[in-house]
């Protein structure tokens, strides 16, 4: 089907992206890549669309040692690419490996796929598991929403109508941490059925000091759990899992097999960041992590 | 109620188009209707089949999850855009002949354009980067496995030349 009618924007500028998302009914369109299957199926029609395609500095993407800075034009293709982004903070590109196929990368953004808040998104669960937060601003101010605040619900931000998410970002992988990315879908390239990104941190002494599991797939937003000591005790991270989710069942899975993935996809994914953690503890110096990062993204 | 209209000019196959048209309007159907290349297919209409692929400014998009007016002053290269200018064929379609790549044809396109950017920046890839390469793009007739044989056969017609 085709779209329906929508008044048009297309602001060069911040300030004038907010100045039309101001008006009533108005919807950004990024990557489109959510957005206009939604309206080729007439899902959603949008009063204006402000196309924030062409306004100039949201592009860049940034790696410091602090942690990485999406701008809301950055795609999901460059994020993956960025060997600066893999280095300090290689989960990024694990997650990234799995979101749809390369042509959908090339257009969808980073920003974007938080701002849709898929419940089977891949980056809501990384940006959940890592702490990171969303950087939104209005006409009416500028503000930073973290990760724990920002999914309210199924495609549901915590983002006013005006207000254009402009970055995200997601904090650096500490010394002596390893991470890991695994998820179950029909087909590759597919919104997954369960998934899960686990991130590990060791202490000076080599133990776990602390272990984070965040999900997608198996709840309305990405849950979180903290792994710590299950890891700590080496006791059954699926058991642990398999409990601590509260799964629904579709068309495409049962509420039981979301809740066996789970425990399945915990297990191998805190093997993977744990194996990983103790490497970057042996090699035990800044910059020694490889950009690519080795075992991560199974499945 | 007329609905407003938008200039939009590509280059497309390295030939400037304009055409007016308003904001709805997909990339797919602005080549197709508007300027009359009807060699992009389209299938699903959101993003799935992969039949719509076209290049933009080189790289793979989905023609069908664009409007045409965000694409426009950017280039766009379609299928009719990957023969020589003689008329001969690219590699990757030369490929497909030699391999017998495509029963219908519907899904080819899409499947030319997306291997001809995957092998401009991959021309030696091994068999997983192949599979992933064309996993976005869907074929009902083939089972694939002759397309696959098309990329590497593709891969070694352009190391010879
Ligand atoms: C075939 C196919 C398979 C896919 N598979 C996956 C998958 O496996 N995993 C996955 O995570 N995603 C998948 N996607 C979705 C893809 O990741 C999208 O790119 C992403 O969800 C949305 O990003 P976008 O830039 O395209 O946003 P758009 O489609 O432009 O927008 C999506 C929504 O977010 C809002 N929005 C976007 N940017 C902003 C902003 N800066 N500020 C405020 N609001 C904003 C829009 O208003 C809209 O409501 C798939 C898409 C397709 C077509
Ligand atoms: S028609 Fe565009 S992907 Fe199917
Ligand atoms: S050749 Fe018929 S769909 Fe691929």
């Amino acid at each position: 089907m085709k779209p329906p009618p929508f008044a048009y924007t297309a602001p060069r500028t911040v300030d004038a992206a907010l100045e039309a998302l101001a008006e009533p009914g108005a919807k950004v369109l990024a990557g489109g890549q959510s957005l206009i299957p939604l309206l080729n199926m007439r899902l959603a029609a949008p009063a204006r669309l402000v196309d924030i395609n062409g306004v100039a500095g949201l592009g860049a993407l940034e790696a410091t040692a602090a942690g990485v800075r999406a701008g809301a034009l950055v795609r999901h293709a460059a994020a993956g690419r960025s060997e600066g982004a893999a280095r300090v903070q290689p989960l990024l590109r694990r997650a990234v490996r799995h979101v749809a196929h390369p042509a959908v990368r090339n257009r969808g953004t980073v920003v974007g796929s938080l701002a849709h808040a898929d419940p089977a998104a891949e980056l809501p669960a990384v940006l959940a598991v890592l702490g990171g937060a969303v950087e939104a601003a209005s006409v009416r101010g500028r503000r930073t929403i973290p990760a724990g605040a920002f999914f309210a619900g199924p495609l549901e931000p915590a983002l006013a109508p005006d207000e254009l998410a402009v970055s995200a970002f997601f904090p650096a992988a500490p010394p002596r941490s390893g991470s890991a990315f695994a998820e179950t879908s029909r087909r590759h390239g597919d919104y997954a059925l369960a998934g899960v990104a686990v991130t590990v941190a060791l202490g000076a002494d080599g133990t776990v000091r602390s272990a984070r599991a965040g999900y997608l797939g198996v709840g309305a937003t990405p849950l979180v759990l903290d792994l710590t000591s299950v890891a700590a005790e080496g006791a059954c991270a699926a058991a642990f899992a398999r409990e601590n989710v509260d799964p629904d069942g579709d068309v495409h899975a049962s509420a039981d097999y979301r809740r066996h993935l789970a425990g399945v996809l915990t297990d191998r994914a805190l093997r993977e960041a744990t194996a990983e953690a103790l490497a970057e503890a042996r090699l035990d110096g800044p910059g020694a992590r490889d950009g690519d990062g080795g075992g991560g993204g199974a499945a | 109620m007329t609905e407003e209209t938008f200039e939009i000019v590509l280059t497309v196959n390295g030939v400037h188009r304009a055409a007016r048209a308003p904001a709805r309007r997909l990339l797919s159907d602005l080549l197709r209707h508007d300027l009359g290349l009807t060699g992009t297919h389209v299938g699903c209409e959101h993003g799935v089949c992969g039949c719509c692929t076209v290049l933009l400014d080189g790289e793979p998009v989905r023609s069908c999850l664009m409007f045409a007016v965000t694409a426009s002053g950017r280039a766009v290269t379609t299928v009719e855009g990957l023969a020589g200018p003689d008329g001969r064929m690219s590699p990757v379609q030369q490929a497909f002949q030699d391999c017998h790549g495509l029963q219908c044809g519907f899904c080819t396109p899409g499947f030319l354009c997306t291997i001809t950017a995957f092998l401009r920046d991959t021309p030696r890839p091994t068999d997983e980067e192949i599979l992933e390469a064309v996993s976005g793009n869907l074929c009902r007739c083939t089972g694939y496995q002759n397309i696959l044989r098309s990329v590497r056969r593709a891969s070694d017609l352009m190391e010879e030349s």
